[in-house]
């Protein structure tokens, strides 16, 4: 074939181009959404309550993803320190996940349980006064501010339509069960769950 | 994997490698030549013209090379669909054989530890440095590195035990776990704003630091109604409860007024989590003879 086919048709030239770059995406990530390994929940996986839910909002707004990971790699080094390695089953239920690539601080996949709740109110209210050598950032504002509940049950029922498994009655209840509570209460209900469907020995 | 996106994997994946082969020999094809001469491929763009000359023969071969290391890389390491590799290679048994390589050089040290007793391995300066490390990374971020705690968080290097001190109530500490929790106002919930003056001024009393002496007298009746169940009749504590003492000076929340007043007010919560999941046995051992090392 002569160069100066493709290179005289473009619309050849973009098939083709599509063709080369989806070779990728074809063999690597579309068999992903048929595969019943990473679509299925592990047992005992169940949906975030409302308050997780909320907390994990802040997780994300507060960037705690941008400095902590949460996915432990199958490496010894990683689960003496941390866990059970992460696996896909874990994460079904999570839009978007949050597994990060950057560890500025520890991964958190596994840290539910881990300290108690009042050494993470304490820690986020100011990490320093816990950890000297911390150089998290402090969130005073979260003991300040209530949860935003505006949202919630419309969050729970897209989530609900895109197959995570909340009942009408948790859609209907989520506003009230947030009512008054602290955005505090909402970030540590969501860390102290993390990664503790698969708690196995070190 | 099912027998549909296995061949459909594994098509692609080889097609692709065979795919840049024919690409390669089919674009050398239409060269007409072997040797580099002055000769272009005949178009001019704004009067500039492209050679047509052979692939430099090392980045042909190169190319030829990749195509080769990926036939072998697909026939050691699974990467057609459902076919495991001649090496049977997976992340999860890459980590086990870790931990099995892990166990066999230091298996035989931790059992050895982990049998035996507390108070003759606070005495074994290896496991001592193993017992630091550990604690360094499971402790220390509540305790503090120097295992001096901090407000709300117990110093482990002192005499002052709150769930014992023993070898026995240690190991169940760092095994269990504590749950610690003084409810607000004791157990007298209608405790009244002067009663809550009074019996705060009773507790520092105790170590001779009362406000008011008529108050820490009246205290005495409402520490009897409320604090006593808890703390003792003295406020000596109760460690089967983890009650604290109140009448040494060592103080987890504060020693001042404001601080006593806020504890009685709001009561404590605190919780030591277990370590049975996260820790072997032997660790937890090795763990237990450290901290009991740090004040004995």
């Amino acid at each position: 074939m002569k160069h100066e086919i493709v290179e005289k048709n473009i619309g050849l030239m973009i098939v083709f181009i599509i063709l080369v770059i989806s070779g990728g995406f074809l063999a690597e990530v579309l068999p992903l959404f048929f595969l019943k390994s990473v679509n299925e929940p592990i047992e005992g996986l169940e949906p975030l309550s409302a308050l997780e839910l909320e907390g994990r909002d802040i997780y994300i707004r507060e960037g705690c993803h941008v400095c902590h990971t949460q996915q432990i790699r199958p490496f010894r080094a990683e689960t003496e320190r941390y866990g059970h390695y992460s696996v896909a089953g874990e994460f079904v239920y999570e839009r978007p996940f949050l597994w990060g690539s950057k560890r500025t601080g520890p991964d958190l996949a596994r840290v539910g349980g881990r300290y108690s709740d009042a050494w993470q109110r304490q820690h986020l209210y100011n990490p320093r006064s816990v950890v000297p050598e911390s150089n998290m950032p402090a969130f005073p504002w979260l003991f300040e501010d209530v949860v935003n509940h505006k949202g919630t049950a419309a969050k729970l029922s897209a989530l609900q339509t895109l197959g995570v498994p909340y009942t009408d009655e948790q859609i209907s209840s989520a506003a009230g069960e947030l009512e008054g509570k602290f955005e505090i209460e909402a970030l540590v209900a969501y860390l102290q769950q993390l990664g503790t469907v698969l708690s196995d020995k070190r | 994997m099912s027998t549909f996106w296995s061949i459909w994997v594994s098509v692609i994946v080889l097609g692709t490698v065979f795919g840049c082969w024919w690409l390669l020999h089919a674009t050398r094809k239409s060269q007409t030549t072997d040797v580099e001469t002055e000769r272009t491929v005949g178009h001019s763009f704004d009067g500039i013209e492209e050679y047509d000359n052979p692939l430099p023969k090392w980045w042909f071969y190169l190319y030829v090379s990749t195509c080769v290391f990926a036939l072998g890389y697909l026939a050691l390491y699974p990467g057609l669909g459902n076919f495991n590799g001649l090496l049977n290679w997976t992340s999860a048994n890459q980590w086990e054989a870790e931990v099995a390589a892990a166990d066999e050089k230091y298996g035989e040290i931790y059992a050895q530890y982990g049998q035996t007793p507390v108070v003759e391995l606070a005495q074994d300066e290896d496991a001592l440095k193993i017992g630091q490390r550990l604690f360094a990374n499971n402790c220390a971020v509540c305790h503090g590195s120097a295992a001096r705690g901090q407000v709300g968080f117990p110093n482990l290097t002192d005499d002052d035990w709150l769930w014992g001190g023993t070898p026995e109530a240690i190991l169940q500490t760092l095994h269990n776990g504590r749950m610690g929790n003084m409810p607000a106002k004791g157990v007298m919930p209608n405790m009244t704003n002067e009663q809550v003056d009074q019996v705060v001024n009773y507790v520092l009393s105790f170590s001779g630091r009362e406000k008011d002496a008529a108050a820490a007298e009246a205290g005495k009746a409402v520490f009897a109604q409320g604090c006593v169940a808890c703390h003792g009749p003295e406020g000596k504590g109760i460690e089967a409860m983890g009650a604290p003492n109140l009448t040494d000076n060592v103080w987890l929340y504060g020693s001042n007024y404001e601080w006593i007043k806020e504890t009685v007010l709001h009561g404590r919560q605190n919780e030591m989590p277990a370590q049975s999941g996260r820790l072997s046995s032997d660790q937890i051992q090795i763990l237990a003879a450290y901290v009991y090392s740090l004040s004995n």
